[in-house]
């Protein structure tokens, strides 16, 4: 049980693990998701870029079995799945890792590290927990990551936000996931701490992990990505991979795209040119 | 610590601006630690005033008075710990013996019949408590702030309509009295000093939950549906299973307080019950249990039922008006959260940098 990568086959680098055809979502009468084409393959970074309330959480949350979707067909390893639970998700080997919700702050390192997984000897209301193996799992796996905690007993809560994230990473990695799904990883970190988790998915990938990075940052996207999504009011408006989308393309598309342009039109029609509409405007056209 | 002695040779630049702790924080950081000063400084404080607290029949007086609190509290704690809160146990404490009397008694049947039909009553109430909350999403407050005053007025009315009167019919003469009697109320005597078997049922359920919290998986479920319901639910933990388990498992315990109240006395006043919730409450929060979940132990809600049963007792001892138990109490609980806190800050304050 100390082989970290024991579920993950590297030789199938680039098969399909999760494919998504016309996939939508409607809440009553609102339509968050429309039309979504995904694949996950293993051994890549599946970037999902978008604003908020663009549609990034809801497809998560299909992924990762918090909604079901109501259009449309998800293939996870060869079978038409709609998940009912995290625990279907779970099952299938998909794991996911969610910016706020990743760990118990109050409970210990290696607790929080075996959460729902726990090791047990014995029949089951009373089995006990192999605490000592736990702790030296815990542990080593995260040693193996990088993350030296001071004391595997100490509350999750003490860890730093990128630390934190890192446990989740572990966690997932361990239990032998097919496809880790990252929700904002990033978000509320600092540029330290966020190449931190970025290595980790680097990791992730290398080990032939598919990854899904869900992400508002075009240049965390861009230092670990194969494939890139940008999600707009639930629909896809770009659909493409590393070597068809520059940087400067993704930034653009993220930071507004011909929006920005058309804004910067109108905030000139209302009346003088300010210095930061001026910027904008000189900005769109050089690209 | 050979733990943090691999840590800093292995990163020490990880490692070097992390502070390392003594073993007074360590000792600090436990849940139970509070209440353990408080219980020494009151043992204390009784021992020096009342002479007869003194004496060893005493202590043990002292022990069973905390055994009947002490046994639903176990439940109530680990339910705290899970991010609830029960106010109706109180009050299924005397549902439970009122049921198993009346029925038993109104059919002419063997004690053993109703004993078993109140534990499927408790349990049901106990279900339906959990299920509603995690149903509806109304917080644990109100649901079980409606149960108990269901069940109040139940445990009356139901037991005026029966017996014409707010008390069961004496129970003494019945088939199975004798067995139910000694496994609910047997007092041992050990020399002169009188042991009643609550106090060890007291002991064998702390124990198991003590297990259950720290050694099994169901326990590790428990702090994390507490701490965080919605990071546990995405790992895979069955936050609902686990919360109405909780509420079951306060209303299985509340069930054998209630046998333990019906075959030691043989007659239940209906009204009796009410406040007792509190009294459960206030000893998992005095010893050192989270009042929003994820945080205490075992050990804690034992001390913390035991400091209830030394004050009410001790102030009988010192001779004292016994009406001033209730503010004393309300000190205590009042001090307990504010060591809580000062506690709890101490313990999740150890990042540094």
């Amino acid at each position: 049980m100390t082989d970290t990568m024991h579920s993950a086959d590297p030789s199938r680098k680039g098969s399909t693990l999760i494919q998504m055809t016309d996939v939508g979502k409607s809440y009553g009468a609102i339509r968050a998701l429309k039309g979504i084409n995904l694949k996950v393959n293993a051994g890549e970074v599946t970037c999902v870029l978008g604003d908020n309330g663009a549609g990034k959480s809801t497809l998560i949350k299909i992924m990762a079995g918090l909604h079901d979707h109501n259009e449309g067909t998800m293939i996870v390893n060869g079978d038409e799945v709609t998940f009912s639970s995290p625990r279907d998700a779970l099952a299938a080997g998909i794991a996911t890792v969610y910016q706020d919700l990743a760990v118990v702050g109050l409970m210990e390192t290696w607790r929080n590290f075996f959460l729902g997984s726990e090791l047990v000897r014995g029949r089951f209301p009373l089995a006990s927990m192999q605490i000592k193996d736990m702790k030296a799992i815990a542990d080593e796996e995260l040693r193996k990551m990088g993350v030296v905690v001071k004391d595997i007993d100490q509350p999750i809560g003490t860890l730093s936000g990128g630390q934190r994230q890192c446990v989740a990473i572990a966690r997932a990695v361990y239990f032998g996931a097919k496809v880790l799904i990252l929700d904002e990883p990033t978000a509320a970190l600092g540029v330290k701490q966020s190449g931190v988790v970025l290595k980790y998915v680097a990791a992730a990938r290398d080990a032939g992990l598919g990854v899904v990075f869900i992400t508002h940052n075009p240049h965390h996207a861009y230092l670990v990505g194969d494939h890139f999504v940008i999600l707009k009011l639930g629909q896809a408006v770009l659909d493409e991979s590393r070597d068809e989308v520059t940087l400067d393309e993704l930034t653009r598309q993220m930071a507004g795209g011909d929006e920005l342009t058309e804004l910067s039109h109108e905030l000139k029609e209302l009346g003088g040119m300010t210095a930061a509409v001026r910027t904008l405007e000189a900005d769109s056209k050089r690209r | 610590m050979n733990q943090s002695d691999k840590t800093s040779s292995a990163a020490p630049s990880e490692a070097s601006n992390r502070v390392k702790l003594g073993w007074s924080n360590r000792l600090l950081a436990r849940p139970e630690i509070g209440a353990l000063v408080a219980a020494i400084v009151i043992y204390i404080f009784f021992f020096a005033l009342a002479p007869s607290f003194r004496e060893a029949p005493a202590f043990f007086t002292v022990l069973y008075q905390a055994s009947t609190i002490g046994i639903v509290a176990v439940g109530v704690g680990m339910l705290m710990i899970g991010g609830e809160f029960d106010l109706s146990a109180g009050v299924l404490v005397t549902s439970a013996g009122l049921t198993s009397a009346m029925f038993s008694y109104q059919l002419g049947i063997n004690l053993w019949v109703g004993t078993a039909l109140s534990l499927v009553l408790a349990l049901g109430i106990g279900f339906l408590n959990g299920y509603l909350v995690m149903r509806t999403g109304i917080p644990s407050f109100l649901i079980t702030l409606g149960t108990f005053f269901v069940l109040q007025g139940a445990n009356l009315g139901v037991t005026k309509l029966v017996t014409g009167s707010v008390s069961s019919p004496n129970i003494n003469q019945m088939d199975g009295y004798d067995s139910l009697n000694w496994l609910f109320a047997h007092t041992f005597q050990i020399g002169d000093v009188q042991l009643n078997i609550t106090v060890l049922w007291w002991l064998a359920f702390a124990v198991l939950s003590a297990y259950i919290l720290q050694r099994t998986k169901i326990g590790n479920w428990i702090y994390a549906v507490g701490g965080n319901a919605a990071s546990a639910r995405a790992v895979g933990v069955p936050v609902t299973r686990v919360k109405i388990g909780l509420f079951m498992t306060v209303a299985f315990l509340g069930w054998f307080t209630g046998m333990h109240n019906l075959y030691n006395f043989n007659v239940l006043q209906a009204g009796n019950g009410v406040g007792n919730e509190f009294l459960y409450i206030i000893a998992a929060v005095v010893g050192g249990t989270l009042l929003t979940g994820g945080y205490g132990n075992t050990l804690g809600v034992a001390i913390g039922a035991f400091i209830f049963g030394m004050t009410s007792l001790g102030i009988v001892y010192a001779g004292w008006d016994p009406n001033w138990f209730k503010a004393f109490l309300g000190v205590m609980l009042l001090l307990a959260v504010v060591v809580n806190l000062y506690v709890k800050k101490l313990s999740t304050a150890r990042k540094v940098g």
